[in-house]
Protein backbone atom coordinates (compact mmCIF):
# COMPACT_ATOMS: atom_id res chain seq x y z
CA UNK A 1 0.00 0.00 0.00
CA UNK A 2 1.54 3.37 -1.01
CA UNK A 3 2.58 5.64 1.86
CA UNK A 4 -0.14 8.01 2.99
CA UNK A 5 -2.97 5.91 1.57
CA UNK A 6 -4.51 5.16 4.96
CA UNK A 7 -4.92 8.87 5.86
CA UNK A 8 -6.24 9.08 9.43
CA UNK A 9 -8.31 5.91 9.77
CA UNK A 10 -11.09 5.60 12.34
CA UNK A 11 -14.79 6.40 11.85
CA UNK A 12 -14.28 9.56 9.77
CA UNK A 13 -12.18 7.95 7.06
CA UNK A 14 -13.91 4.57 6.93
CA UNK A 15 -17.38 6.15 6.63
CA UNK A 16 -15.98 8.22 3.73
CA UNK A 17 -14.62 5.05 2.08
CA UNK A 18 -17.94 3.19 2.57
CA UNK A 19 -19.91 6.20 1.24
CA UNK A 20 -17.73 6.28 -1.89
CA UNK A 21 -17.85 2.50 -2.52
CA UNK A 22 -21.64 2.28 -2.03
CA UNK A 23 -22.15 5.38 -4.22
CA UNK A 24 -20.22 3.86 -7.14
CA UNK A 25 -22.08 0.53 -6.76
CA UNK A 26 -25.48 2.28 -6.75
CA UNK A 27 -24.51 4.34 -9.83
CA UNK A 28 -23.70 1.21 -11.86
CA UNK A 29 -26.89 -0.50 -10.67
CA UNK A 30 -28.94 2.56 -11.65
CA UNK A 31 -27.40 2.41 -15.13
CA UNK A 32 -28.45 -1.25 -15.51
CA UNK A 33 -31.87 -0.61 -13.93
CA UNK A 34 -32.82 2.11 -16.45
CA UNK A 35 -31.69 -0.18 -19.30
CA UNK A 36 -33.75 -3.16 -18.04
CA UNK A 37 -36.84 -0.99 -17.48
CA UNK A 38 -36.40 0.48 -20.99
CA UNK A 39 -37.26 -3.00 -22.32
CA UNK A 40 -40.95 -2.22 -21.65
CA UNK A 41 -40.66 -0.15 -24.86
CA UNK A 42 -39.44 -3.25 -26.76
CA UNK A 43 -42.03 -5.85 -25.79
CA UNK A 44 -43.73 -7.32 -22.68
CA UNK A 45 -41.90 -10.63 -23.37
CA UNK A 46 -38.44 -8.97 -23.50
CA UNK A 47 -39.10 -7.19 -20.20
CA UNK A 48 -40.53 -10.24 -18.43
CA UNK A 49 -37.63 -12.47 -19.55
CA UNK A 50 -35.05 -10.09 -18.04
CA UNK A 51 -37.10 -9.75 -14.82
CA UNK A 52 -37.11 -13.58 -14.67
CA UNK A 53 -33.30 -13.51 -14.25
CA UNK A 54 -33.79 -11.16 -11.25
CA UNK A 55 -35.85 -13.91 -9.58
CA UNK A 56 -32.76 -16.14 -9.42
CA UNK A 57 -31.72 -16.72 -5.74
CA UNK A 58 -28.20 -15.35 -6.27
CA UNK A 59 -29.51 -12.19 -7.99
CA UNK A 60 -32.09 -11.90 -5.17
CA UNK A 61 -29.21 -12.00 -2.66
CA UNK A 62 -27.42 -9.27 -4.67
CA UNK A 63 -30.67 -7.27 -4.41
CA UNK A 64 -30.38 -7.51 -0.61
CA UNK A 65 -26.80 -6.22 -0.98
CA UNK A 66 -28.12 -3.33 -3.10
CA UNK A 67 -30.62 -2.45 -0.34
CA UNK A 68 -27.70 -2.55 2.15
CA UNK A 69 -25.67 -0.14 -0.01
CA UNK A 70 -28.60 2.26 -0.57
CA UNK A 71 -29.58 2.33 3.13
CA UNK A 72 -26.01 3.05 4.24
CA UNK A 73 -25.51 5.74 1.57
CA UNK A 74 -28.84 7.40 2.48
CA UNK A 75 -28.26 7.38 6.28
CA UNK A 76 -24.60 8.40 6.07
CA UNK A 77 -25.52 11.08 3.51
CA UNK A 78 -27.86 12.62 6.09
CA UNK A 79 -24.94 12.49 8.58
CA UNK A 80 -22.68 14.31 6.08
CA UNK A 81 -25.37 17.01 5.72
CA UNK A 82 -25.55 17.31 9.53
CA UNK A 83 -21.73 17.62 9.73
CA UNK A 84 -21.82 20.39 7.09
CA UNK A 85 -24.84 22.40 8.26
CA UNK A 86 -25.27 21.72 12.01
CA UNK A 87 -22.95 23.82 14.20
CA UNK A 88 -22.23 20.85 16.47
CA UNK A 89 -22.03 18.39 13.55
CA UNK A 90 -18.26 17.87 13.57
CA UNK A 91 -18.22 17.36 17.35
CA UNK A 92 -20.80 14.57 17.17
CA UNK A 93 -19.79 13.02 13.81
CA UNK A 94 -18.55 9.84 15.53
CA UNK A 95 -21.72 9.34 17.58
CA UNK A 96 -23.78 10.06 14.44
CA UNK A 97 -21.87 7.35 12.52
CA UNK A 98 -22.62 4.76 15.20
CA UNK A 99 -26.29 5.87 15.14
CA UNK A 100 -26.22 5.36 11.35
CA UNK A 101 -24.76 1.86 11.82
CA UNK A 102 -27.38 1.03 14.48
CA UNK A 103 -30.34 2.19 12.36
CA UNK A 104 -28.83 0.39 9.36
CA UNK A 105 -28.64 -2.93 11.26
CA UNK A 106 -32.29 -2.60 12.39
CA UNK A 107 -33.52 -1.72 8.86
CA UNK A 108 -31.47 -4.53 7.29
CA UNK A 109 -32.98 -7.02 9.74
CA UNK A 110 -36.45 -5.68 8.84
CA UNK A 111 -35.72 -5.88 5.09
CA UNK A 112 -34.43 -9.49 5.28
CA UNK A 113 -37.75 -11.26 4.78
CA UNK A 114 -39.50 -8.77 2.41
CA UNK A 115 -36.52 -8.67 0.02
CA UNK A 116 -35.57 -12.35 0.16
CA UNK A 117 -39.08 -13.84 0.43
CA UNK A 118 -39.01 -14.84 -3.25
CA UNK A 119 -35.93 -17.04 -2.67
CA UNK A 120 -37.11 -18.22 0.76
CA UNK A 121 -40.55 -19.34 -0.50
CA UNK A 122 -38.99 -20.90 -3.64
CA UNK A 123 -36.43 -22.91 -1.67
CA UNK A 124 -38.39 -23.76 1.48
CA UNK A 125 -42.04 -23.41 0.46
CA UNK A 126 -44.62 -21.06 1.96
CA UNK B 1 11.38 58.82 17.10
CA UNK B 2 8.91 56.33 15.69
CA UNK B 3 9.68 52.66 15.03
CA UNK B 4 8.74 52.89 11.37
CA UNK B 5 11.66 55.19 10.62
CA UNK B 6 14.33 52.97 12.18
CA UNK B 7 13.03 49.44 11.55
CA UNK B 8 14.10 47.74 8.29
CA UNK B 9 10.87 45.74 8.50
CA UNK B 10 7.81 47.18 6.79
CA UNK B 11 5.15 47.65 9.48
CA UNK B 12 1.58 47.47 8.30
CA UNK B 13 -1.75 47.67 10.08
CA UNK B 14 -3.38 44.41 11.16
CA UNK B 15 -6.00 44.77 8.40
CA UNK B 16 -3.33 44.47 5.70
CA UNK B 17 -1.48 41.29 4.65
CA UNK B 18 1.78 40.79 6.54
CA UNK B 19 4.54 40.01 4.06
CA UNK B 20 7.49 40.40 6.47
CA UNK B 21 9.16 42.70 3.95
CA UNK B 22 12.67 43.66 4.99
CA UNK B 23 13.47 40.46 6.89
CA UNK B 24 15.31 38.80 3.99
CA UNK B 25 18.95 39.48 3.11
CA UNK B 26 18.01 41.37 -0.07
CA UNK B 27 15.32 43.36 1.76
CA UNK B 28 12.54 41.62 -0.22
CA UNK B 29 9.32 39.85 0.73
CA UNK B 30 9.36 36.71 2.89
CA UNK B 31 5.74 36.04 1.92
CA UNK B 32 4.64 37.02 -1.57
CA UNK B 33 1.97 39.72 -1.28
CA UNK B 34 -1.44 38.68 -2.63
CA UNK B 35 -1.99 39.69 -6.21
CA UNK B 36 -3.95 42.87 -6.54
CA UNK B 37 -6.56 43.50 -9.19
CA UNK B 38 -5.47 45.51 -12.20
CA UNK B 39 -7.51 46.99 -15.03
CA UNK B 40 -6.71 43.81 -17.02
CA UNK B 41 -8.07 41.47 -14.31
CA UNK B 42 -11.41 39.98 -15.42
CA UNK B 43 -14.32 40.99 -13.20
CA UNK B 44 -15.04 37.33 -12.42
CA UNK B 45 -11.81 35.37 -12.00
CA UNK B 46 -13.43 31.99 -11.27
CA UNK B 47 -16.91 30.54 -11.25
CA UNK B 48 -18.82 29.04 -8.37
CA UNK B 49 -19.43 25.69 -10.09
CA UNK B 50 -17.92 23.59 -7.29
CA UNK B 51 -19.99 25.39 -4.66
CA UNK B 52 -23.22 24.80 -6.62
CA UNK B 53 -22.23 21.15 -7.19
CA UNK B 54 -21.63 20.75 -3.43
CA UNK B 55 -25.01 22.32 -2.62
CA UNK B 56 -26.78 20.22 -5.29
CA UNK B 57 -25.41 16.99 -3.74
CA UNK B 58 -26.94 17.90 -0.37
CA UNK B 59 -30.31 19.14 -1.66
CA UNK B 60 -30.78 16.30 -4.16
CA UNK B 61 -29.58 13.87 -1.48
CA UNK B 62 -32.40 14.83 0.89
CA UNK B 63 -35.03 14.53 -1.87
CA UNK B 64 -33.55 11.20 -3.03
CA UNK B 65 -33.75 9.75 0.50
CA UNK B 66 -37.54 10.25 0.30
CA UNK B 67 -37.93 9.19 -3.36
CA UNK B 68 -35.60 6.15 -3.32
CA UNK B 69 -36.53 4.80 0.13
CA UNK B 70 -40.21 5.33 -0.80
CA UNK B 71 -39.57 3.43 -4.06
CA UNK B 72 -37.95 0.55 -2.11
CA UNK B 73 -40.67 0.37 0.57
CA UNK B 74 -43.44 0.36 -2.06
CA UNK B 75 -41.80 -2.09 -4.51
CA UNK B 76 -40.18 -4.48 -2.04
CA UNK B 77 -42.57 -4.47 0.91
CA UNK B 78 -46.05 -3.15 0.06
CA UNK B 79 -46.20 -4.55 -3.50
CA UNK B 80 -44.56 -7.89 -2.66
CA UNK B 81 -41.05 -7.62 -4.10
CA UNK B 82 -39.50 -9.07 -7.24
CA UNK B 83 -42.03 -11.96 -7.38
CA UNK B 84 -44.74 -9.49 -8.47
CA UNK B 85 -42.74 -7.49 -11.04
CA UNK B 86 -43.86 -7.93 -14.65
CA UNK B 87 -44.85 -5.86 -17.68
CA UNK B 88 -48.43 -5.72 -16.33
CA UNK B 89 -47.16 -4.39 -13.00
CA UNK B 90 -45.23 -1.56 -14.73
CA UNK B 91 -48.30 -0.79 -16.87
CA UNK B 92 -50.42 -0.43 -13.73
CA UNK B 93 -47.87 1.83 -12.06
CA UNK B 94 -47.34 4.20 -15.01
CA UNK B 95 -51.07 4.55 -15.64
CA UNK B 96 -50.86 7.23 -12.93
CA UNK B 97 -49.26 10.62 -13.69
CA UNK B 98 -48.21 10.77 -10.02
CA UNK B 99 -45.94 7.70 -10.34
CA UNK B 100 -44.70 8.90 -13.75
CA UNK B 101 -43.67 12.18 -12.08
CA UNK B 102 -42.13 10.34 -9.10
CA UNK B 103 -40.03 8.12 -11.37
CA UNK B 104 -39.06 11.00 -13.67
CA UNK B 105 -37.81 13.17 -10.77
CA UNK B 106 -36.04 10.18 -9.22
CA UNK B 107 -34.33 9.37 -12.55
CA UNK B 108 -33.05 12.92 -13.13
CA UNK B 109 -31.92 13.59 -9.56
CA UNK B 110 -30.31 10.16 -9.09
CA UNK B 111 -28.42 10.31 -12.41
CA UNK B 112 -27.14 13.86 -11.83
CA UNK B 113 -26.25 13.06 -8.18
CA UNK B 114 -24.48 9.86 -9.26
CA UNK B 115 -22.71 11.50 -12.21
CA UNK B 116 -21.36 14.31 -10.00
CA UNK B 117 -20.18 11.72 -7.46
CA UNK B 118 -18.41 9.78 -10.23
CA UNK B 119 -16.84 13.07 -11.41
CA UNK B 120 -15.36 13.51 -7.92
CA UNK B 121 -14.04 9.95 -7.97
CA UNK B 122 -12.43 10.47 -11.41
CA UNK B 123 -10.83 13.73 -10.24
CA UNK B 124 -9.43 11.94 -7.18
CA UNK B 125 -7.91 8.87 -8.81
CA UNK B 126 -7.21 9.62 -12.51
CA UNK B 127 -3.92 11.53 -12.39
CA UNK B 128 -3.18 12.13 -16.09
CA UNK B 129 -5.09 14.96 -17.81
CA UNK B 130 -5.92 12.83 -20.86
CA UNK B 131 -7.20 9.95 -18.68
CA UNK B 132 -9.43 12.36 -16.75
CA UNK B 133 -10.70 13.91 -19.99
CA UNK B 134 -11.70 10.59 -21.56
CA UNK B 135 -13.25 9.19 -18.38
CA UNK B 136 -15.35 12.34 -17.98
CA UNK B 137 -16.33 12.28 -21.66
CA UNK B 138 -17.49 8.67 -21.19
CA UNK B 139 -19.33 9.63 -17.98
CA UNK B 140 -21.18 12.57 -19.58
CA UNK B 141 -22.11 10.48 -22.65
CA UNK B 142 -23.46 7.62 -20.51
CA UNK B 143 -25.35 10.01 -18.21
CA UNK B 144 -27.02 11.95 -21.05
CA UNK B 145 -27.92 8.66 -22.77
CA UNK B 146 -29.50 7.11 -19.65
CA UNK B 147 -31.40 10.27 -18.63
CA UNK B 148 -32.83 10.76 -22.14
CA UNK B 149 -33.64 7.05 -22.58
CA UNK B 150 -35.38 6.86 -19.19
CA UNK B 151 -37.35 10.07 -19.84
CA UNK B 152 -38.42 8.79 -23.27
CA UNK B 153 -39.55 5.45 -21.80
CA UNK B 154 -41.62 7.11 -19.04
CA UNK B 155 -43.37 9.48 -21.48
CA UNK B 156 -43.88 7.11 -24.43
CA UNK B 157 -44.81 3.97 -22.48
CA UNK B 158 -47.62 2.10 -24.27
CA UNK B 159 -49.46 -0.55 -22.19
CA UNK B 160 -50.98 -2.00 -25.40
CA UNK B 161 -47.65 -2.48 -27.22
Amino acid sequence: MPAGTLYRGREGMWSWVAHRVTGVLIFFFLFAHVLDTALVRVSPEAYDSVIATYKNPIVNLMEYGLVAAILFHALNGLRVIAVDFWSKGTRYQRQMLWSVVGIWVVLMAGAFYPVLQHTLTTLFGK
Amino acid sequence: MSTAETSPVELVSSSQPHTARGLTADNGYVIEPPRTRSTKTPRVTRGNFEMWAWLFMRLSGVVLVVLVLGHLVIQLIIDGGVSKISFAFVAGRWASPFWQGWDLLMLWLAMLHGANGMRTVINDYAERDTTRFWLKTLLVTATVFIVLLGTLVIFTFDPNI
